[in-house]
């Protein structure tokens, strides 16, 4: 084709352009430029009208100095005069600056408007296209509220030629996907189905991209595709590879249209018709068996081509998970693909594999590959590849290869790139636990990852180990045994000083008979690290002398030394300074006996979910889980209850920064009887405050809860009324609460009313009221923007087990929110029996287009169902003394927050739901409280007692109830908040 | 689903820019700047493909310009590599070997061109992006 050619070539443009490209200089450029914006501006002024030709030339000129990257600020009138032209160039032109310059001047709009309402009504078809082209290039919402109604009607009009079909389907796509509310559903979408049977088959290819995305919102509505899209595909898949002439490419018959196709029938289950799916079945059983034949072309586009429509056809097996026979063909198929010379297919074999690896039908077919993959891991000189092979290695793990693959992991992990580390060193960890036959094995293979990739082992890491030690006595000796070797390397990573140091802490005393061993040199090993390392990790040593204080008599003088030293007493950090003054008065005041029950060793940790699994998918994001859990998708790992999570106050938490109080709150189940709770002593060591209040010594009476008989219930029916069934999205399908939901949480602990959640778009206010174990809490969704929120669906998701314990039934709310308004939505509330985690809320909107997502923890909490219940002294410490079990009570010692303020206190304990009962604990500054907890399956009575001491700034609050697990989880609610 | 097209050359200028989400001007600058420096920064040894923030990269290089198309993670990675080599081959055939150098203008601007020079063409061929793009 000649570049120029003869008659309205528009000589002037192609002058100026070959004069911008020889300008030797910017400068010379911009001067041409001028030059002739200047000129362009008074022929668009002059007195002479200039005829079609001069105005497409100029606005031509305007058009490539704008893409050159000038202002343009005038020819927007010329531009629309054009669009009104008959001749296609000069029109095209028009369209073009329209769509490459959108103004959004309201009168040049409505001029725009008319005249693409016009080339639609045109009936000319290259009139009809350019309008449509224009419209869709745009995108814009003005133009899909002005045409959204009309483009569906020229797609099915049976007089639109095939160009117009095709153009009007994308151009409709393009609206649907920027609003999609502004495309009204009716009686053209059955028959746009019908369009996958068009002869055209550019028709076809957009048709299916339409359906596609539409069917996704409404599958129901368009469920007549999936049998007009299997023949489709299987007249496509059949024909010979010259048949589709222009749709051919390299031999292969409409490559593209057919991966379309493939995934079209990914949004749907297995056809139900058995024809229809005999059918299919063939259709994919052909394309694995073409790819075993030979090649028709030797052209590298041929194979791709083909290989994409094979790896379509898999991504289609494995969604539909049931043909056994295929998946392991499609299994060998990638198999081959594992040792290509094409890095991409190597990639892509790796990843589609990883998919198949958690079916069961193919897991064990997947497996035979490990060997290469394991190759793959070394020898593979891209990244993204190893990272692939990694993926795989942990998708097909199971107890006959763990060993193999988490040691070729470890091996990997010393060279593997940075960016990845983190993620191998959780993905060994999980493997490792999960896996262990063992625990010495689990012990090693942890302690390996710290040595090789310390710095990438995250405190989930060595937290669980740690976790894991205290709950296996059989692995207690030797994890000190591998610590204290592992801590003899002249550099070791300070994660293994952490480990090394709670280990020896708590079981050193196993490996203490070994003269090599011996007390006083663990502890001048551990002290030969202690200079060097972070605050956080001295002030665990220095727990772990204290520690060693009460299992190796003979070092005491040593450790005294150490912490009368000046650097630790006069330390700049607090923490460090602290810690370094109790435990010296503690290792000095306690006796023997004392000191023994305080630094009593560690009792197991509550059984949990890995928190590990849960930081792995935050890593990998949502959506991306597949290749990882292969089909162990827990709740818990949307991490509500995640596992060791520092927070300074549990009993379970071996974290360094917690209080030495926290640590010992509550005494495990099995010491012996002390005259007064380990706290209770602690406190009086330091504090020097008033002393101790009159203990309540166990003595069995008559049960507490008999007594209370709970009041018949009034009317839950009326609370219930008219409930609508909510659609909850599976917990996998939202995302993890926002970081503040915890903190938004602590909020309405004590108070039923509030302002939840606010930013710039969305404001969640809450009102709620309980009575018994129903409730009812009404959330107001405020939109604070101009525009409207599309798609709105709040929803409310049980995590984990609550399901069981907790009903909560929503209303559907509108899914619209106009700009500045509010909905409100109701949700009613029934506690069916105890729980601790609260019910997730999950708000979706799409906004100016763009999705929304957002995971808040909706503000119900066991004491919301609290009763509140009136006693005198008496009843009082009867009850007290009957709730005397070690689990059943709760106890924290905590930092103020606040000030402490007896008023306050007071407003906050009745909001938290007990009553408050006055004389009755001896000391007036201490508050004493009772309640029931109405579940619908049982009544936990409560009592608690809040000990504020203000000189020390500090509250001790007791907890107890007749429930173990409530009185810790009410003890943790109320402690945040004072 | 494909999210958006972008034809870079080597020195990091965007020559063709084609956005099927919504994003926004000042951060279209930031997210291209970042897409051709992780293309620049890969070897031919390396796989055509990048996983980049939620979504996926799939580029092709030809001579000093890179052809990079951001897509979902449901997207055809093969299908996508290959459509790459589909439209290079389109615009070559249509613009009668423009050679595709790091010189060469915005397609807009190849458009308008053509345009002017071959008015005898018939407009039945004419390259309408959104009707290539799959």
């Amino acid at each position: 084709m000649p570049a120029v050619s003869k008659g309205d070539g528009m000589r002037g443009l192609a002058v100026f352009i070959s004069d911008i490209r020889n300008c030797k200089s910017k400068e010379a450029e911009i001067k041409r430029i001028n030059k002739e914006l200047a000129n362009i501006r008074s022929k668009f002024k002059g007195d002479k009208a200039l005829d079609g030709y001069s105005k497409k030339k100029y606005v031509c000129k305007l058009l490539f100095i704008f893409l050159l990257g000038h202002d343009i600020d005038f020819g927007h009138m010329e531009a629309v005069n054009l669009l009104s032209s008959n001749k296609y160039t000069e029109k095209q032109i028009g369209y073009l600056f329209i769509s490459v310059l959108v103004n959004s001047n309201s009168e040049l709009i409505r001029l725009i408007n008319n005249a693409i309402k016009n080339d639609l009504a045109s009936r000319n078809p290259t009139f009809m296209c350019l309008a449509l082209h224009c419209i869709a290039n745009v995108g814009s919402r003005e133009m899909g509220e002005a045409f959204a109604a009309d483009i569906p009607r020229i797609l099915v009009a049976g007089d639109s030629m095939d160009s117009v079909k095709q153009s009007a389907a994308l151009c409709l796509l393009r609206l649907y996907k920027a609003s999609p509310d502004l495309v009204p559903m009716g009686e053209w979408t059955a028959r746009v189905v019908h369009l996958l049977n068009d002869q055209h088959m550019g028709v076809v290819t957009a048709a299916v991209s339409l359906i596609t995305c539409l069917c996704k919102k409404n599958p129901d509505d368009f469920k007549t595709c999936i049998s007009l899209a299997v023949s489709r595909l299987s007249r496509i898949v059949s024909s010979a590879s010259t048949d589709l002439q222009d749709y051919t490419y390299y031999f292969v018959p409409a490559p593209w249209l057919s991966v379309k196709l493939l995934r079209l029938l990914q949004c749907y289950p297995p056809p139900e018709d058995a024809a229809v799916k005999g059918r299919l079945v063939e259709c994919l059983e052909t394309v694995l068996n073409k790819a075993q034949e030979p090649p028709k072309s030797k052209k590298v586009q041929h194979s791709n081509a083909k290989n994409a429509i094979l790896f379509e056809t898999i991504s289609l097996i494995i969604h539909y998970d049931s043909e056994p026979n295929l998946l392991v063909r499609a299994c060998n198929q990638l198999g081959q693909f594992l040792q290509h010379r094409e890095t991409n297919l190597r990639y892509l074999a790796l990843e589609s594999m990883c998919m198949l690896a958690s079916s069961e039908f193919s897991h064990e077919a997947v497996k035979t590959h490990i060997d290469t993959v394991i190759n793959a891991l070394k020898t593979e000189r891209d990244v993204s590849v190893r990272q692939r092979a990694a993926d795989l290695l942990y998708a097909m793990c199971d107890r006959s290869n763990a060993k193999q693959i988490v040691s070729e992991m470890l091996r990997y992990l010393e060279t593997a790139d940075y960016a990845i580390r983190e993620e191998i060193v959780l993905k060994v960890a999980i493997l490792a636990e999960k896996y262990a036959v063992d625990y010495s094995w689990y012990v090693d293979t942890i302690l390996n990852l710290i040595r090789i990739a310390g710095d990438y082992v995250s405190e989930e890491v060595w937290y669980r180990v740690l976790q894991i030690v205290t709950n296996r006595d059989d692995v207690q000796g030797y994890a000190a045994k591998t610590v204290f070797e592992a801590l003899q390397a002249p550099a070791c990573h300070e994660n293994m000083v952490k480990v090394g140091g709670y280990i020896l802490g708590e079981f050193g005393n196993l490996i203490a008979g070994d003269p090599r061993s011996s007390p006083p040199v663990q502890f001048s090993l551990l002290h030969s690290k202690f200079h060097l390392c972070s605050v956080a990790t001295r002030a665990l040593l220095l727990s772990t002398y204290i520690k060693f204080i009460n299992l190796f008599p003979e070092t005491k003088a040593t450790i005294q030394g150490v912490l009368r030293a000046g650097s630790q007493l006069r330390n700049a950090d607090v923490e460090l300074q602290q810690r370094a003054v109790e435990y010296l008065t503690l290792s000095s005041v306690a006796s023997t006996d004392v000191l023994a029950t305080v630094l009593e060793e560690m009792p197991p940790f509550p059984e949990r979910e890995s928190s590990i699994l849960a930081k792995l998918k935050r890593k990998k994001g949502p959506g991306a889980g597949s290749a990882l859990d292969d089909g162990r998708r827990d709740p818990s790992s949307n991490d509500i209850n995640g596992g060791v999570e520092p927070t300074p106050s549990t009993v379970s938490t071996p974290s360094p920064s917690a209080d030495l109080l926290g640590l010992r709150a509550a005494p495990p189940p099995a010491a012996p009887p002390a005259p007064a709770s380990a706290g209770n002593l602690l406190v009086d060591v330091f504090s020097d405050g008033p002393p101790a209040q009159p203990s309540l010594g166990p003595t069995p009476e008559q049960a507490f809860l008999s007594e209370l008989e709970p009041p018949a219930p009034e009317s839950p029916m009326a609370l219930l009324a008219d409930p609508a069934p909510a659609a909850d999205p599976g917990p996998e399908d939202i995302g993890p609460p926002i970081p503040e939901a915890d903190d938004l949480l602590n909020k309405f602990v004590c108070k039923n009313n509030g302002v939840l959640f606010e930013n710039q778009l969305l404001q969640i206010g809450v009102k709620s009221e309980f009575r018994q174990n129903l409730g009812r809490m009404y959330l107001f969704y405020g939109n604070k923007t101009s525009v409207q929120f599309q798609n709105f669906s709040p929803t409310v998701v049980h995590p984990g087990d609550l399901q069981t314990q907790l009903a909560v039934q929503t209303k559907r709310v509108a899914a619209q929110v106009d700009g500045g308004a509010q909905v409100q939505q109701v949700l009613n509330i029934e506690c069916l029996r105890d729980f601790l985690t609260p019910p997730l809320l999950s708000v979706r909107f799409r906004y100016g287009g763009a999705p929304q997502s957002l995971t808040l923890k909706l503000p119900v909490t066991i004491n919301k169902f609290f009763q509140p219940t009136e006693m005198a002294a008496q009843d009082f410490f009867q009850r007290w003394k009957q709730l005397s079990l070690p689990l059943q009570e709760a106890q924290k010692i905590f930092k103020a927050n606040h000030p402490m303020d007896a008023e306050v206190t007071k407003a906050k304990l009745l909001g938290f739901g007990s009553a408050l009962l006055d004389n009755v604990d001896p000391n007036p500054e201490n508050f004493v409280g009772a309640g029931i907890i109405q579940t619908k399956a049982l009544q936990v009575g409560c009592l608690l007692r809040l000990e504020p001491n203000a000189q020390a700034q500090m509250y001790r609050l007791t907890l107890r109830t007749s429930k173990e697990p409530v009185s810790r989880h009410l003890c943790e609610l109320l402690a945040q908040q004072f | 689903m494909i999210k958006f097209f972008l034809m870079v050359n080597k020195q990091g200028q965007t020559r063709l820019s084609k956005y099927y989400e919504h994003v926004e001007i000042n951060k279209r600058t930031l997210l291209e700047t970042e897409v051709i420096k992780s293309c620049l920064s890969r070897s031919n040894e390396q796989c055509s493909f990048i996983e980049y923030k939620d979504f996926k990269l799939i580029y092709r290089q030809y001579a000093a310009l890179f052809i990079v198309v951001g897509v979902n993670d449901t997207e055809n990675e093969m299908a996508i590599y290959e459509f790459i080599h589909n439209f290079v081959e389109v615009l070559d055939e249509y613009f009668s070997r423009v050679e595709l150098t790091d010189e060469t203008p915005p397609v807009y601007a190849l458009h308008s061109q053509k345009a002017c020079f071959s008015p005898g063409n018939s407009p039945k061929e004419w390259v309408y992006l959104p009707s290539l793009c799959y």
